[in-house]
């Protein structure tokens, strides 16, 4: 059985003292162990900008790609090899931004991928422009006099999407962190977690302070159903997006995998490809 | 006798004209006929003049031809737009429905059949095609009972009643015009064929075949004309395999899922056309970069931007070729033949697993969607080459990582999928070092460049030139690519018999271009005409740019978004000599 440190490698994160992304890197490496992963079963795939980095600093399975195409590079892991663990994880500009087209049609797909936004609301390795998850009159070196665009709800967007599992924390909450990470691991299908992880270069308004005052732990809601879509969506609306937990989780709908007619359970990659030749001359059969 | 005549079809899109040419062309290849075709169509699903027409022939010709022999026409504008295709003593059978009228000038025989009303006394005017193909078989001589085989197993899983009233239009539709002709046409009866039913595909199924043989099990894409094809016949075919296609939301997430899947170990491939292969280029990047194996298949159309979409083109070599920022080693296999279609497609899956690098196929939309006549395709050629791919690795020591982008003689590296014990190491875009952590070193920088760029120093794919040269030193050497090479040796023979001797080459290994292979044909000749459906020459600039002889090389250009024709060729040969 591995354990955490077994995902640890020796390679220095380059983000800076205090980042908020270190914690989720924890995170990610505790939950994986917590699970009963191994270092070889996990994919990690990840997108460009600071939080991009982060497929380099797990000892498992990783890769680095484009900017914005995380998902669909993650999928294509997924397809290919089922018995895969596969991550996915970027920043807000890379999920929410430039790949806000694919964030949408793999929560639809439903493929059995966790999709960890580290959301930081700023553009930090371009050195500080808006994202569209920063809030209105948000000054920065692109927005100087302030953002003028409304704010993007990624939660509320992937709830409308038909999203099966919908989670956010707050990178300083290691432990609830984990366990939704955890959760999102054995989840079958696709689950966002987005992940508040203050920057503290280019943020001077998100603050780890400013999320302590300001975000409501849906804990202190003994009663609420995780299982309700309306529920979700109102809690969602009444904070203004700013609660952590386990919102919605959908356990009926089944997995992308397990509705593609022919779709065996074992990874297509370990099958045999070779064609026989009679399956060959009935294909070419069909050409008469 | 004759031994090759042309028919065409006509109407409004949506109105039978595509089924009228299956059924014609199904019963004709029955008899062992090659058959090559051409669709004239629009971006438009109902409505609009469209048109297929089928060169049907004793032997192999693979070409559009000048003229037209019989013109089928379900409307007034099919004639007026295609009765000057019509040769000297040519037919048109038409519904008497309008009133049809040839063009003044025309010497043809019109012959009106009530073709929507015939169709329409059996019940639906949808019948209209089984009419209208019965008609044109009768006038052609040809044995009745063969046709009604066909019509019986295009119906025969709708129940003996619908087969019955189809061949009921038939035999209507014949009986009809052979009334008015005075019996099938004796200048048109055709030599006997061999008999012998030959296979009858377009190259996007020759591809998907391909691909199947080649062991993909996944393919991403976008649905584009003219490739769509391609994943409608994997669809249906890969889950027979375990396989499946996914119909992504764009260009880029089909091309990144594909490098996701390669990169865990699946075979798989896209497929679009230019605007989808634009949408994919920075993702080509990543698939050089990170030395994973890649397989789009661009079938080329009309462009620039939408272009003419469902049009002939052969305009997007320079972006296969130069497309992506930085530079990577990638290659373009152009298939040059209907049977290329699908041992090109095997050798691409092997190419890109060898070499660890992204692969093209480029076709162009006649070879992709123009149905012919095909081979029979050997299974004994399907070779499955995973290259330097390495299943149980042995353990590492001190917890290393497996050097994946490990420096070699031959600069290939050895690969090992996600899941093996033994083989962690990490993958990225980013310039990296052996184990594949990012590195700014510039020693480091530039051993990984001069690795990746090297891996295809000695790449030469089968026929990478396809060579016809009878003559150590021709008057004229012609070149091609893509699905020119029937009208250009059409266009030879004729040439020929006036004395001029051509050398043919047609270019299948588009990159790296295969310079030396070719210098010594360019050498010998004392003229080259490169023949490319583009304005600005692209095949003819690789040639200049690679091999040189730029003082002996002239082009044959044609954009307007029609395939060549043989006498096109013929002219433009003429003309230099």
């Amino acid at each position: 059985m591995a354990t955490f440190k077994d995902f640890r490698n020796n390679v220095k994160p380059n983000w800076c003292p205090g980042c908020g992304d270190f914690s989720i890197q924890a995170a990610i490496q505790r939950a994986a162990a917590n699970v009963g992963l191994e270092p070889e079963s996990l994919a990690v795939i990840s997108g460009i900008g600071c939080s991009g980095r982060i497929s380099g600093y797990i000892n498992a399975y990783g890769l680095h790609g484009i900017h914005g195409r995380a998902l669909p590079i993650a999928q294509g892991v997924k397809l290919a090899n089922r018995e895969l663990t596969v991550i996915a994880s970027g920043g807000d500009g890379d999920g929410f931004a430039i790949g806000m087209g694919h964030t949408v049609h793999a929560i639809r797909r439903n493929l059995d991928i966790t999709y960890i936004v580290m959301d930081n609301q700023i553009y930090g390795l371009t050195k500080g422009q808006t994202s569209p998850r920063s809030a209105e009159g948000f000054k920065t070196k692109s927005t100087p006099e302030g953002s003028i665009e409304s704010t993007l709800s990624p939660l509320e967007i992937a709830m409308s999407a038909g999203a099966t599992f919908v989670a956010q924390s707050f990178s300083s909450d290691l432990k609830q962190l984990t366990s939704l990470i955890e959760a999102g691991l054995n989840h079958k299908g696709f689950s966002l977690i987005n992940v508040f992880s203050p920057c503290v270069t280019f943020n001077k308004v998100n603050t780890y302070d400013w999320f302590k005052e300001n975000i409501v732990n849906l804990e202190q809601f003994p009663d609420y159903d995780s299982s309700n879509r309306v529920a979700a969506m109102n809690k969602i609306m009444e904070t203004n997006g700013l609660l952590t937990g386990l919102i919605y989780q959908n356990k009926e709908r089944k997995p992308y995998e397990e509705l593609v007619s022919g779709f065996r359970p074992e990874g297509l990659a370990n099958q045999d490809i070779q064609l026989s030749r009679e399956d060959f001359e009935k294909l070419v059969a069909e050409f008469k | 006798m004759i031994s090759q005549l042309s028919w065409k079809i006509g109407g409004q899109q949506g109105e039978g004209v595509e089924s009228t040419d299956r059924i014609f062309s199904t019963a004709l290849n029955r008899l062992g006929y090659y058959l090559y075709g051409y669709r004239h169509f629009s971006s438009r699903i109902k409505g609009g003049h469209t048109n297929n027409k089928i060169r049907i022939s004793t032997k192999p010709m693979r070409a559009i031809s000048d003229d037209l022999d019989i013109l089928v026409a379900f409307d007034q504008e099919t004639i007026d737009l295609n009765a000057y295709e019509l040769r000297t003593g040519g037919v048109v059978v038409a519904d008497a429905k309008f009133n049809p009228t040839l063009p003044e000038g025309i010497d043809a025989r019109l012959f009106p059949v009530p073709i929507t009303s015939i169709a329409e006394d059996l019940g639906t005017s949808l019948m209209k095609n089984m009419v209208a193909s019965g008609a044109s078989w009768a006038l052609l001589g040809l044995p009745l009972e063969v046709f009604n085989k066909a019509v019986e197993e295009e119906f025969g899983r709708k129940g003996p009643a619908i087969v019955e009233k189809n061949v009921e239009a038939v035999k209507r539709g014949a009986d009809f015009v052979l009334e008015l002709a005075g019996g099938p046409l004796e200048d048109f009866r055709l030599e006997e064929a061999d008999g012998k039913q030959k296979l009858f595909t377009i190259g996007n199924e020759n591809i998907g075949l391909g691909c199947v043989a080649a062991g993909a099990r996944l393919m991403a894409a976008y649905p584009i004309t003219p490739a769509s094809e391609i994943m409608e016949y994997l669809i249906k075919k890969l889950p027979k395999f375990g396989g499946t296609v996914v119909q992504t939301e764009d260009e880029i997430a089909a091309v990144t899922m594909a490098i996701g899947a390669n990169y865990a170990g699946v075979r798989t491939l896209t497929a679009s056309a230019g605007p989808g292969l634009a949408l994919m280029m920075e993702a080509i990047g990543l698939a050089g970069m990170t030395e994973t194996p890649l397989v789009i298949v661009d079938t080329q159309r009309g462009g620039p931007s939408t272009g003419l979409p469902t049009k002939q083109e052969q305009s997007d070599l320079n972006a296969m070729v130069y497309g992506t920022h930085g530079e990577i080693p990638k290659v373009v296999i152009a298939p040059a033949s209907i049977e290329d279609c699908f041992y090109d497609t095997i050798e691409a899956f092997n190419v890109a697993e060898q070499y660890q690098v992204p692969v093209i196929i480029m076709t162009d939309l006649q070879l992709s969607l123009g149905k012919q006549s095909c081979e029979a395709l050997d299974y004994d050629q399907i070779k499955i080459e995973r290259g330097k791919l390495v299943k149980d690795a042995p353990p590492l020591e001190d917890n290393k990582l497996f050097k994946r982008y490990e420096f070699t003689e031959d600069g290939i590296s050895p690969r090992v999928l996600p899941g093996e014990k033994y083989g962690l190491h990490h993958v990225t875009g980013v310039e990296h070092d052996q184990e594949g952590r990012p590195s700014e070193n510039s020693v480091n920088r530039l051993k990984m460049m001069d690795k990746r760029l090297n891996k295809l120093n000695n790449l030469y794919i089968r026929d990478g030139l396809r060579i016809d040269a009878p003559h150590e030193t021709p008057d004229l050497l012609i070149v091609g690519m893509g699905s020119t090479g029937g009208t250009i040796d059409e266009a030879r023979l004729r040439l020929e018999k006036d004395g001029l001797s051509t050398n043919h080459i047609t270019v299948r290994q588009i990159h790296p271009f295969p310079t030396e292979q070719l210098t010594p044909y360019l050498e010998k000749a004392k003229q080259v005409l490169v023949i490319e459906n583009n304005a600005t020459a692209q095949l003819a600039s690789q040639i200049k740019m690679h091999a040189g002889y730029g003082e002996k090389i002239r082009n044959l250009l044609k954009y307007d978004g029609n395939p060549f024709l043989p006498s096109d060729v013929y002219k433009a040969c003429k003309e230099l000599n």
